[in-house]
């Protein structure tokens, strides 16, 4: 399947839940926010969130601002 | 804003170049926010019954005058007299009486009063916002109520029965009428009731309060000074003149915007000075007596105080304009409060 | 002679000087600059993770002890400000946010409608909202019954280090508004800052002038101690105008005269 993660389209060989999207695709493993589809998916809810075709998600993080 | 003790310093300090720089710093703001303009308005006793026992008020519950209450064709007369005047500003005042003067009594008279008048203000007794809305919506535009000494201990010595016993009532009318939608209201200290620094500074601190939670109102404030009224004196402290031109220019440099009121208590060579000043507001041709423009002959009339300025609306209109100050009766055509 | 502490949602706070994180060369300056500058509150923002490079997390360099005010920087719109703040608050990190709505690229004015809109939003979901405006006294009313827990009146354009150049306009925050008033953008050197607080103002809240300053380490610390003599300043009264009288046209010359008045 294929989903989008920030704004880049990337293909899923398996089924696989957020947690694992995170540990796969993220380097950093703190202060990972997640949106799944315009809704935000708190940590605790990640291993039981299994993402469809289609799905838009988006990781952020803090970084420096004004 | 000054804090308290910058206040106290200079009302304290009677050296002749501080009145006077005080004064041309007040002067200059005046004419900065106001031009020349001095605004007219005429009172309009309606009743003098009172229920509060306040001991230095010619009205008071205890006080043996005769008690009058003007009826709707007996204050009609009266208001067309101010009227013929030229005035189109009328304050109508009347003794603390939730009895003699109930709301529905002054609705009738804004009613009334409208007719002969753009501006309506009522100087009576400090009500509830219902009722404030309900003569908002008869045609007053303004209430004045001054809170007279804001030392509670003072407050509590001089007002002995009745509701203005009550101290954080009257204190909280303003905020009542304001709510009611009231355009325009007045606030004073009795000057020589108490202590002049507190009560001069509780009563800019009064003015911020209101200034904060609602800026749409027009606020101005007096400074009566006590006046004998057929008895003997009973301030506390002497006000002298100058202190008392001390505090009004002071008032003028920290409320640049703020109407000051002076009233025919002060006599008309202080007037004219203070018009120089600060002062943005006399009232005219007055009367200080239930049915004195009209109805009573002098020797009967029981005046509210003592009138020093007896000078009729045309010598003053006169007075000002020969000094080029631009006498104005008016801001406005009428104008119709809806909530 | 002691400060009282500045209170914001009920937390107390001996430092006056926030910091923003932006723009700084690296993560060392960063932390060295919070901790030469005292900061107890300091700005960050939110961005797509870069999932091609490993970039440091910058909460890492920040004290656990400084509360972390999240910026909605990006957002056009209240809705756009609306879903930052809930991200950030996702994190667990807290519900701190700074509400800057700009659609504006040219000079980044915030949009003030748009703000008061973010903060009723927020502030009813329990965020604590300090919301970046354009001094402007109806705003700031709107704000206030909002829900706001500060007001944060632009000193000059974001970036531009220009000082203080709306200040009679701040001024009147300070005296209309009930709320702490904490100067945000523009404050280019500590003289602004102190300026700003001898002013009365509660707060300011410095980025750039910090980050790209060549020693951000010691400018930090000379912001701190700016903003702790303006404040002193502001608390000691500072000294009366005086009122000079011109000898010419005397006003007052009557109440000297023999002939009572009264």
């Amino acid at each position: 399947m294929n989903i989008i993660i920030n704004g880049k389209s990337q293909a899923l060989t398996t089924a696989q839940n957020l947690s694992d999207i995170v540990s796969t695709f993220c380097k950093q493993s703190r202060h990972v926010i997640s949106e799944l589809n315009g809704a935000i998916i708190p940590p605790e809810q990640w291993s039981q969130t299994l993402l469809q075709d289609g799905d838009v998600l988006e990781l952020v993080t803090f970084v420096g601002g004004g | 804003m000054m804090t308290f003790q910058q206040i106290k310093n200079i009302l304290n300090d009677k050296s002749p170049q501080s009145v006077e720089g005080l004064a041309q710093e007040a002067a200059r703001t005046t004419r900065q926010h106001f031009g020349r303009a001095i605004g007219l308005y005429g009172p309009l006793y309606l009743s003098n019954f009172c229920s509060s026992h306040c001991t230095y008020c010619g009205f008071h519950s205890h006080n043996q005058i005769q008690r009058m209450k003007l009826e709707p064709e007996q204050y009609r007369k009266e208001m067309q007299f101010i009227h013929a005047q030229g005035i189109c500003n009328i304050l109508m005042l009347t003794g603390e009486s939730y009895k003699h003067t109930p709301v529905t009594y002054l609705k009738e008279a804004a009613v009334i009063a409208s007719e002969y008048f753009q501006g309506v203000s009522l100087e009576v007794h400090p009500m509830q916002t219902s009722e404030y809305k309900e003569l908002f919506t008869a045609g007053v535009d303004g209430i004045t109520v001054y809170q007279e000494t804001y030392d509670r201990t003072r407050y509590a010595e001089v007002h002995l029965s009745g509701y203005k016993k009550d101290y954080d009532f009257r204190y909280g009318t303003p905020h009542r009428a304001a709510e009611a939608g009231m355009r325009q209201i007045s606030l004073g200290v009795l000057l020589g009731l108490s202590d002049t620094a507190n009560d001069v500074y509780a009563l800019y601190q009064h003015v911020r309060e209101l200034e904060k939670s609602f800026p749409g109102v027009e606020y101005s404030v007096s400074f009566p000074r006590l006046r004998t009224v057929k008895t003997e004196a009973l301030a506390i402290c002497d006000v002298d003149d100058i202190q008392f031109v001390k505090i009004i220019a002071l008032t003028r440099i920290l409320f640049p915007r703020v109407g000051i009121n002076l009233s025919t208590r002060e006599s008309p060579q202080l007037r004219d000075h203070l018009l120089e000043i600060a002062i943005t507001r006399i009232s005219a041709g007055s009367n200080t007596s239930v049915g004195g423009y009209t109805l009573l002959e002098e020797k009967d009339q029981d005046p509210q105080f003592d009138i020093k300025d007896e000078r009729t609306v045309e010598e003053i209109v006169q007075l000002l304009k020969s000094k080029n100050f631009d006498p104005v009766f008016t801001d406005w055509r009428h104008i119709e409060n809806t909530l | 002679m002691t400060d009282t502490p500045l209170v914001i949602a009920g937390k107390s706070f001996t430092s006056r000087f926030f910091l923003g994180t932006g723009k700084f060369k690296n993560k060392k300056d960063l932390s060295d600059s919070i901790a030469a500058g005292g900061s107890q509150i300091v700005t960050v923002a939110l961005r797509r993770i870069d999932l091609d490079h490993h970039e440091e997390n910058i909460l890492e360099h920040i004290p656990p002890h400084v509360t972390l005010l999240t910026n909605t920087s990006g957002a056009r719109t209240a809705q756009e400000a609306v879903r930052i703040a809930r991200l950030a608050r996702a994190s667990g990190c807290g519900d701190w946010v700074k509400i800057e709505v700009i659609n504006d690229s040219k000079y980044l004015l915030p949009d003030n409608q748009e703000t008061i809109k973010a903060t009723e939003i927020l502030a009813a979901e329990g965020f604590v909202v300090l919301p970046y405006i354009s001094p402007d006294l109806y705003a700031a009313r709107a704000l206030v019954k909002a829900g706001a827990a500060t007001v944060m009146p632009l000193g000059s354009f974001i970036g531009s280090n220009q000082g203080i150049k709306t200040k009679e306009f701040i001024q009147v925050l300070i005296n209309e508004i009930e709320l702490p008033i904490v100067v945000d953008a523009g404050i280019g050197a500590p003289s602004d800052a102190a300026q700003a607080m001898e002013m009365g103002a509660d707060a300011v809240l410095v980025n750039t002038a910090v980050a790209t300053a060549q020693n951000p380490v010691v400018l930090a610390r000379a912001f701190a101690l700016a903003v702790e003599a303006g404040r002193l300043a502001y608390l000691s009264g500072l000294p009366l105008e005086r009122f000079i009288a011109n000898a010419s046209s005397p006003l007052t010359g009557f109440l000297y005269d023999d002939i009572p008045t009264n």
